[in-house]
């Protein structure tokens, strides 16, 4: 379990931060630590921490996939770099663009589903699929 | 004959030994086996009898079964004493194993990931994602953090970083 002793600090911040379900196994060589913040912010620092100890997130034995918690009909905001957000007929990037959310917007998540995309809708009321990445649960 | 003679001879010597002795320690130590073989709870324990004194040793999975090994022990007729050795096993908490995507789950999700990051190479192959190319700094853990929710086995990170 020298995993486990590696990312020690990690682990601990998760416990700290309050994220749910948390899950830490070891799997052929890579320790896979699974859950639900219970915000943006505190997923953010586990990020942090994670690339405190492995910088640039070289070395290939970590696989964190940390949600924020967020429920069917709350709020997120559009966190891309700059630009729009597009909204998919489906969840895809292959799927036709229905529909555009801007930068910093605030959209109501309708359903998830899966870990990349959400089923979103604007207040303009298009709806469509988003990528999940660059949508902050409120 | 003279085979014959010999077998009886060597027959009345050890009957004689036999029955002028206390009960053998390793006729003790076979029925107490057979006791303890007879429940599955304590199937686990192993036992070794000395001078009548019976050593119970081994880890049993349910909690009365240590008690339950002993009275095994003690039910058997001629063992003086007990001793018990036998321990509780440490409950195994077993973890369900961790869920890895099909690569072809993957591929369509590793390119939905590198749609904005045109000079990243993601390469997916027995669940590991292997990434080749250059990515800006202030990008890579954009990235990464897209590609960690693909439930890959491993992601070989060989981006040269700008």
């Amino acid at each position: 379990m020298l995993l486990q002793d590696k990312y020690k600090q990690l682990i601990d911040a998760a416990n700290a931060g309050g994220v749910s379900n948390l899950k830490v196994r070891e799997q052929d060589n890579v320790l896979h630590v699974d859950g639900s913040a219970p915000d943006g912010a505190t997923k953010d620092k586990l990020w942090s921490v994670y690339n405190q100890i492995d910088p640039d997130y070289r070395a290939g034995d970590l696989i964190m996939n940390v949600d924020v918690a967020a429920s069917s009909g709350s709020k997120a905001k559009v966190t891309t770099e700059s630009t729009n957000l597009n909204i998919r007929k489906g969840p895809g990037t292959d799927q036709p663009i229905v529909g555009k959310a801007s930068h910093n917007e605030m959209v109501t998540l309708i359903s998830k589903t899966n870990d990349q995309w959400w089923l979103i809708k604007t207040d303009k009321g298009e709806e469509g699929y988003a990528y999940a990445q660059y949508l902050s649960p409120q | 004959m003279k085979f014959f003679k010999t077998y009886l001879i060597l027959f009345l010597i050890s009957s004689a030994v036999f029955i002028g002795c206390k009960p053998k320690d390793s006729d003790l130590q076979a029925k107490v086996e057979k006791n303890l073989q007879g429940s599955p709870e304590t199937s686990g324990v192993t036992v070794d009898v000395k001078d009548g004194v019976a050593t119970l040793s081994g880890e049993v999975k349910v909690h009365n079964a240590v008690e339950k090994a002993a009275a095994s022990a003690q039910d058997v007729n001629g063992i003086k004493s007990v001793v018990n050795n036998v321990t509780m096993q440490a409950p195994v908490v077993e973890a369900p194993p961790v869920e890895v995507n099909s690569d072809a789950t993957m591929m369509q999700g590793v390119k939905d990931a590198t749609k904005d990051f045109p000079t990243v190479t993601a390469n997916v192959n027995d669940g590991v994602i292997t990434l080749t190319g250059s990515v800006k700094r202030s990008n890579l853990q954009t990235l990464m953090m897209s590609l960690n929710t693909l439930k890959p086995k491993k992601i070989d990170n060989q981006l040269t970083i700008k």
